[in-house]
């Protein structure tokens, strides 16, 4: 990207400079897996003025995702994000409320029709006609109905909107439902990304945009329809205490000596073992090593993944799909060592032998020309 | 220096000789094999005790027993003992080929030898790392001898120009020679700072172990100890090679400058047998001295060969028998070496069930590597300008 072509967009982001915001475009693409060069596409299609429009709908949910959004990213690339997708409705984050924010809504939705992306964070309640979370007088599932088909892609972020989440923890008394099933119901067949986690790491949210924006089309997709460069393997297979669950190492009780020493939280009910997600390599919130709750020392309640989260105790034992370690792993119990052998102390012996013998032959000589002296 | 020392001529493939060659030949077999199979394969390395003979013989003692040079650089260069030179040749040549089999023992040693290039590319440093200054300070001082030792080589070649094919012929030789004897100062200086750093941090190795090595070698001193032992160990062995030298060819013996130079190792076998006793008593720990256990044991029995040496050294007398001069520098150098293996192996316990004992075949690879060193001694010195011309002597 030229420098004329930032200079254009930086007023748009005020005090990012060119090399900082190549570097976030390039951070973007590399947590995908994307080939070098991405980065630099990412940065383009970004600076483009016809930036994608984005209407944010609100279901049944904490704004924990919208939290989760704000605080891990770095406060200008936040507002960057923001400017970047165009976001022209979002009720936390729409400066105008109420009639204005309605109406703002419906504008961008007759002005880009097909052309915008819908982003949903919560569950949608449907039970009595969905009369249980409603927006300006109209239900939930109303409003995402009628928006979802005119969109080009749905994003349904946090586990809530992706799975059904806390509202839909037993009993479910008010019938929250995941949007894709919701709109698969509805006939709808907008394309849905699921970017489940509670919340959700905000890179595998973000990545999964900028990928859109740059190739127009959405990232490889899971059968859950979860993108999966993010949500491809299973906790358990990165996790940085995967060699303690290999050794037979387990904190069996919060705060005993083996909790204290890093040791696998699996007998706490940890869910890494059956939760996809990418916990273990992102991290969270830009904090550093170890930032993420196992690496706190608490199990994974598997947030993300469907009928684990809010459906399991917290504590009872996750199912193995491998109970042990790939060969490629190093092994558990080394062999200790091999004392002496035979031929090891019989060399050993004779080269000790030869040089005390030979040393003895020339102080013997030297002992014959002392006497001649 | 030439007219100081001269080549020894005569046969090059004499029954040793041949002898060692074929042990040599015998270890690159299993060291190929070890290139093959693994370390697992040839040695009794664990996870427990990764280090073994390898380390404490051809690294450990090897480089002290290879302290020569450094000793007599001390003395010659730094104390300015000007009529030692002669003994300087020699000892720079057993320095070269010890130091340079420890640094080949290393690449059989580690596992991934591939790696160790990166000791020299600065972005790949640890310089808080013990390891780092031990590897980078010894291969440093490697190259360090070869450029030391240099001048006899050049010598050996402008001497016998008209035997040598044609192309060696053209070379400036002896414009070469002249540039290095200028400048050999600062090399030689640096190839005495490289030692005192590196035989003190080889110790420094074993204070990082902690608690896997027992309380009667572990002590902060083991650097110092390991240095002072060290260049007493120079000295023994430029007595113990000159003497073994003078035997072996069948030439005079140079007992009244080695009778002088043994002068100062007993106060430096006392000095440091002060510090051990007295660090001992220090730290309380005199008690497992007499527990008549396996470490006791060699405790007394390391320290018994120091004070033999001492007995053999003190009287002055005694220091002009050339069999009382050589056997206190093999004592001294068997204390030493003894005092290496304790530190490294004999009294490393990395805790229960572990075990460990040189194999066949490790033994035969570190057999291997001092049958080149004396193979190449034996060459060089019938070649080249190394050891004394006998009118000196």
């Amino acid at each position: 990207m030229k420098n004329k072509d930032f200079k254009a967009f930086s007023t748009l982001v005020g005090g990012v400079s060119r090399r900082d915001f190549l570097k976030y475009c390039t951070i973007m693409a590399s947590s995908m897996g994307l080939p070098l060069g991405a980065g630099a596409q990412m940065a383009e299609a970004v600076v483009n003025p016809k930036r994608p429009p984005v209407i944010w709908l609100s279901a049944q949910e904490c704004t924990g995702c919208t939290e989760s959004l704000l605080r891990a990213t770095h406060p200008t690339l936040e507002h960057l994000i923001l400017d970047l997708i165009s976001l022209d409705y979002h009720e936390t984050l729409s400066t105008p409320s109420g009639k204005q924010a309605e109406e703002a809504r419906a504008a961008s939705i007759k002005e880009n029709k097909g052309k915008f992306i819908l982003v949903v964070d919560g569950a949608i309640p449907v039970k009595d006609n969905g009369i249980y979370c409603m927006i300006a007088g109209k239900t939930v599932l109303d409003i995402l109905k009628e928006t979802a088909k005119d969109a080009l892609a749905v994003i349904a972020i946090g586990s809530c909107s992706s799975w059904g989440g806390v509202p839909s923890a037993d009993p479910n008394p008010t019938g929250a439902t995941p949007v894709h099933k919701v709109l698969a119901d509805a006939g709808i067949k907008t394309p849905v990304v699921n970017i489940p986690g509670c919340p959700p790491n905000p890179y595998n949210f973000l990545s999964t945009v900028l990928y859109f924006v740059t190739f127009k089309k959405l990232p490889e997709l899971d059968d859950k329809a979860r993108p999966v460069f993010a949500y491809g393997r299973l906790i358990h297979e990165n996790c940085e205490r995967r060699p303690h669950f290999d050794a037979g190492r387990f904190a069996t009780e919060f705060g005993d000596d083996n909790h204290r020493k890093g040791y696998c939280l699996y007998k706490l009910g940890c869910k890494g073992p059956e939760t996809f997600n990418n916990c273990p390599a992102l991290l969270f919130g830009d904090t550093g090593a170890g930032t993420w709750p196992v690496g706190c020392g608490h199990p994974c309640f598997g947030c993300s993944e469907q009928e684990v989260g809010f459906h399991k105790p917290l504590f009872s034992k996750a199912s193995l799909h491998l109970v042990t370690p790939p060969d490629t792993y190093p092994h558990t119990a080394e062999a200790q060592g091999k004392g002496a052998t035979i031929t090891g102390v019989a060399v050993a012996a004779a080269a000790a032998g030869a040089a005390f013998a030979a040393v003895n032959k020339i102080a013997g000589k030297l002992g014959d020309d002392d006497k001649k002296k | 220096m030439s007219e100081e020392s001269k080549p020894l001529g005569g046969e090059i493939l004499t029954k040793p000789f041949l002898f060692f060659a074929g042990l040599f030949g015998f270890s690159l077999l299993l060291i190929l094999y070890r290139y093959i199979a693994g370390i697992g394969a040839v040695s009794n390395l664990s996870d427990g005790y990764p280090w073994g003979l390898w380390i404490a013989y051809d690294v450990v003692a090897g480089t002290a027993i290879a302290c020569g040079g450094y000793a007599m650089a001390l003395l010659v260069y730094v104390m300015n003992k000007g009529q030692y030179h002669a003994l300087v040749r020699p000892a720079l040549l057993a320095s070269m080929f010890g130091y340079t089999l420890a640094g080949a023992s290393i690449m059989v040693d580690i596992g991934r030898y591939w790696n160790a290039p990166n000791l020299f590319t600065p972005w790949y440093a640890n310089p808080n790392s013990i390891m780092f200054e031990v590897a980078f300070c010894v291969s440093t001082y490697i190259f360090i001898l070869w450029i030391e030792f240099a001048p006899a080589f050049l010598e050996g070649i402008s001497k016998y120009k008209e035997h040598l094919p044609s192309f060696v012929r053209n070379w400036n030789v002896e414009g070469l020679r002249k540039t290095l004897n200028k400048w050999l100062f600062v090399f030689i200086a640096i190839g005495v700072l490289l030692p005192t750093m590196h035989q003190s941090s080889l110790g420094t190795l074993m204070v990082i172990a902690g608690w896997k090595l027992t309380p009667l070698w572990q002590t902060p001193f083991l650097p110092l100890l390991f240095l002072i032992s060290a260049i007493t160990m120079g000295y023994a062995i430029v007595i113990f090679e000159s003497i073994y030298a003078s035997t072996g060819f069948k030439r005079p013996l140079e007992t009244p400058l080695l009778s002088n130079l043994s002068g100062i190792m007993p106060w430096l076998i006392g000095l440091y047998l002060v510090l051990r006793v007295l660090d001992v008593f220090l730290r309380g720990v005199i008690g497992a001295a007499f527990k008549f256990n396996l470490y006791s044991l060699m405790f007394w029995i390391e320290n018994g060969l120091y004070v033999t040496a001492i007995v053999f050294l003190l009287p002055r007398e005694s220091r002009s028998s050339s069999r009382k001069l050589f056997l206190g520098a093999f004592f001294m150098l068997l204390a030493g070496t003894v005092y290496r293996f304790d530190a490294f192996m004999i009294s490393f316990n990395p805790g229960d069930n572990w075990s460990y004992f040189p194999s066949f075949a490790e033994t035969v690879i570190t057999l291997g590597m001092i049958s080149f060193e004396l193979m190449a001694y034996l060459y060089i010195v019938k070649k080249f300008p190394v050891l004394p011309a006998a009118e000196h002597a």
